[in-house]
């Protein structure tokens, strides 16, 4: 299992995060899937996971905090032959990108968006994060946290999300397998990745998520949205890994009068005889 | 020169009226100017415009009216106290509530159900206005056609004849050569010059008074190759563009005070990552929420301020459609060149009204091209320390080459450092754009007497007022001359000839909408120069070329 063309870099993540096995499955993914890093675009907001972009070889965009969505969204609106890919964790997509990740659903534009999801913030050292459990205790939920934990699956697929599925760290082939299939997928695809944090969450620990999870395997219908949104409520006691849930849909880029037929946007050119219709018509 | 008012509540078809009307009164010849006062409501309130059309070219409204059309009720009370003397009101029967001679009674209510459509009492009121001013009606019909679905164009051209059958002549009709000039809004203006720019994305959260630049660029879309996307909210609308343009697209968004507000961080973003981006905040009177459909100019401050740390970036101001057209287009090219955010500032006075001006020339503007392959010597770095600070920029997937882009500090290669002495380097490299940018600032408009004792000064859409204001003071011919500055490009503040004509001036007045005087407090920074008077105004309403004229001789010749 190597990357050659996507390199390697030094990275500032402590050792033993989850970070290094997702960047290592990405690499993979993109090289078995025969991706050139000029036509791969892999985008971020701010936060211990999205310095993801900063240690791969591919065109990158390290934007604001919370705001890679938007900014992704609106690259492949422009280039549809990039390949998009956000990478980042669950405080930038589910915190401060919440609206951006409710309202990017529903556009459907082809990217696809790795959630490294550790249940907590571990850039600013360690706060809960949307997805933290209940009772966590940190700096500043100092009793423990009281806010019920977002169950980013699940309302995926209450938006309509046309590709929704869940990998964890310990299970690197599988992780690879999925991300693949997001890429792949022709539409936004969430994928919602379990890491350990190794500095800051002590109850989500790998033993903790390993102890728990598990494959779905053939038997598992993922075209069934309600089965899905079921499944997707696992989490306490079992947690079920792999796609959970998948349906064809059109994207952005089918649904726009504009994007629809013809060149990718930025290659079009100015049309001068409508900018003089357009013009005359105020005469 | 004529002053027409027509007034009416929201919802009564008030606004296609007077676009109807004010094309018939160009496409005969007038320079025509239209200002337009809203309240922000659907239905109801009371809305009116003031036409004002002639054969010499007018910039600025007046707030003495030769007649005026009343819709409804509270039309009449609100203004009959501006119409001159023998001025008319033109308005249906349950209207005219007393004996004033002014009034002109036409049952157009009556007249339009006896036609089959209450609707088209619009159109009996245009044809009554048409006669009462002398108007030929030979253009009508081309005109309605363009705003009148097909099914409905016999009715309207009847109830046309039938309101200007109603009335008598009052005024003369005066010969202007307008015809072949363009009528058009600000905002209107605006959307033209990005399309013509080649635009391809634009997003925004709608906000008044702002949205109709959105709306006029989406109804072009198609035909002009163009994604138009209603973001979520303005933060998503500033990092999508910011992102489309990253990728190569020319991109664009806009709002007004509150949602520039929200799209502050990532001003910084385009600033730091070097992304060329276009914003135009369409001003309102603030704070919070303000006066949402009203006009001001007080963000001026805040937005060659806006966002933490420092970064260059450029401030056009908008002061009349042709200006909004070649600017909006000037824009994109300062943004390409030097890689950084350029704001432009329009209000909601210069959006929605509109003016007879020359027909735009898209060739004026050479758009520039974007860099197709690395030509340079060396590894491809996207932040590469240049002589004049514009490192060569390429787009992602275009070439064999790498295009990182970075908020945080970053080295050549766009990736993150804490070195003191990279760090020192990169702002140095990012802020020599400003620098070189400085030398191609175009000076503001001179207007007015060569030799002068008196000079005003502002910025933006009060240049039609400073434009009538100098003209009817020179003609008090009392021995003192006047001219004015105002200034297009603000941010950097250009100051050649600020210098050299404040120097010239015994008094300089600063003229602005907003409370506090910004323009005079940049110009007093930048230069030390002070102005000795302000006249400020912030009620939400547009100073006219007549008001400024009668402030500034209140204050006495000096």
């Amino acid at each position: 299992m190597k990357a050659e063309n996507f390199c390697t870099y030094e990275t500032a993540w402590c050792p033993g995060c989850g970070n290094f096995v997702i960047l290592e499955c990405l690499k993979t993914a993109l090289e078995q899937l025969g991706k050139n890093p000029a036509e791969v675009l892999v985008a971020a907001g701010i936060g211990q996971a999205a310095k993801t972009p900063q240690y791969i070889s591919a065109n990158t965009f390290c934007g604001l905090h919370g705001r890679s969505l938007p900014a992704a969204v609106a690259a492949k609106i422009a280039n549809e032959n990039l390949t998009v890919i956000v990478d980042t964790g669950d405080g930038d997509s589910y915190g401060e990108g919440g609206n951006h990740f409710i309202h990017n659903i529903r556009r459907n534009v082809d990217i696809t968006h790795f959630v490294h999801d550790n249940q907590i913030y571990g850039l600013t050292k360690g706060q809960a994060s949307p997805t933290s459990m209940l009772g966590l205790k940190t700096a500043v939920q100092v009793d423990g946290n009281n806010n019920e934990p977002l169950n980013p699956v699940l309302l995926a697929m209450a938006c309509g999300a046309g590709f929704v599925a869940r990998a964890f760290t310990g299970h690197k082939e599988h992780l690879i397998e999925v991300m693949k299939q997001a890429i792949e997928y022709n539409g936004y695809a969430l994928v919602d990745i379990l890491q350990p944090c190794v500095s800051f969450n002590k109850i989500n620990t790998f033993a903790w998520y390993n102890q728990r999870v598990y494959e779905l395997d053939d038997t598992y219908d993922c075209h069934n949205k309600i089965g899905a949104m079921q499944k997707a409520m696992e989490f306490e006691e079992q947690i079920p890994i792999g796609v959970l849930y998948q349906e064809k849909k059109a994207s952005f880029h089918q649904k726009n009068a504009v994007l629809k037929a013809g060149l990718p946007l930025l290659d079009r050119n100015t049309n001068t005889n409508y900018v003089n219709q357009l013009i005359q018509s105020y005469i | 020169m004529y002053n027409l008012l027509i007034g009416g509540a929201a919802g009564q078809g008030v606004d296609t009226t007077v676009a109807i009307l004010e094309k018939l009164l160009k496409r005969s010849g007038y320079n025509v100017f239209t200002a337009k006062d809203f309240m922000s409501r659907v239905r109801g309130g009371h809305n009116f415009y003031l036409i004002r059309f002639g054969v010499e070219p007018i910039y600025s409204h007046s707030n003495q009216i030769d007649g005026i059309v009343a819709l409804d009720e509270s039309t009449v009370k609100i203004h009959r106290e501006q119409l001159k003397e023998n001025g008319f009101i033109l308005c249906d029967q349950d209207i005219a509530k007393d004996t004033d001679t002014s009034f002109i009674v036409v049952h157009m209510n009556e007249m339009a159900k006896a036609l089959g459509n209450p609707r088209v009492s619009g159109s009996i009121a245009i044809g009554a206005v048409l006669k009462l001013f002398g108007e030929p009606m030979e253009n009508a019909g081309a005109v309605f056609a363009s705003f009148v679905k097909q099914q409905f164009l016999d009715i309207n051209m009847k109830a046309l004849t039938e309101g200007y059958e109603s009335v008598e002549t009052r005024f003369m009709h005066l010969q202007g050569n307008a015809a072949e000039q363009m009528l058009i809004s600000g905002s209107n203006a605006v959307a033209l010059g990005a399309i013509a720019a080649g635009l391809r994305f634009y997003s925004a959260y709608p906000m008044s008074p702002s949205t109709a630049i959105m709306e006029t660029i989406a109804q072009n879309a198609d035909e002009a190759g163009i994604v138009v996307e209603q973001a979520e909210d303005e933060i998503a609308a500033i990092n999508m563009a910011i992102g489309a343009s990253y990728a190569g697209a020319r991109a664009m968004t806009g709002t007004s005070g509150g949602g520039f507000s929200l799209m502050v961080e990532a001003l910084g973003l385009s600033g730091m990552a070097e992304i060329p981006l276009v914003v135009i905040d369409v001003q309102r009177p603030g704070p919070a929420t303000g006066l949402p459909t009203k006009t001001e100019q007080s963000d001026l401050k805040f937005v060659i301020s806006a966002s933490q740390g420092e970064f260059p970036r450029m401030v056009i101001a908008l002061r009349n459609p042709s200006d909004a057209f070649y600017q909006t287009m000037r824009a994109f090219n300062m943004a390409e060149k030097y890689q950084i955010p350029v704001i432009l500032l329009s209000d909601q006075y210069l959006g929605d009204a509109t003016y007879t001006t020359k027909a735009f020339d898209p060739e004026k503007i050479q758009m520039s091209v974007p860099e197709s392959d690395y030509t340079g010597h060396g590894e491809y770095l996207r932040y590469r320390y240049m002589e004049n600070g514009i490192s060569p920029r390429l787009i992602p997937g275009k070439t064999e080459q790498l295009v990182s882009s970075d908020s945080d500090e970053h080295d050549e290669h766009g990736r993150i450092v804490e070195s003191a002495e990279v760090r020192t380097r990169m702002m140095e490299k990012r802020m020599k754009k400003l620098e070189i940018l400085k030398q191609e600032l175009q000076e503001p408009e001179f207007i007015g007497e060569k030799s002068f004792q008196t000079l005003l000064i502002g910025w933006g859409s009060v240049w039609g007022a400073m434009e009538e204001a100098v003209r009817l003071l020179n003609q008090d011919k009392n021995g003192n001359a006047y001219a004015a500055l105002v200034f297009g490009d603000i941010y950097p503040l250009p100051t050649k000839l600020l210098r050299e004509k404040a120097a010239e001036a015994s008094r300089i007045i600063d003229v602005e909408q907003n409370a506090t005087g910004q323009l005079a407090a940049l110009i007093q920074e930048e230069t030390g120069i002070i102005c000795d008077d302000k006249i400020l105004r912030y009620d939400g309403r547009q100073i006219s070329g007549e008001e400024i004229a009668e402030q500034v001789r209140k204050e006495g010749i000096r």
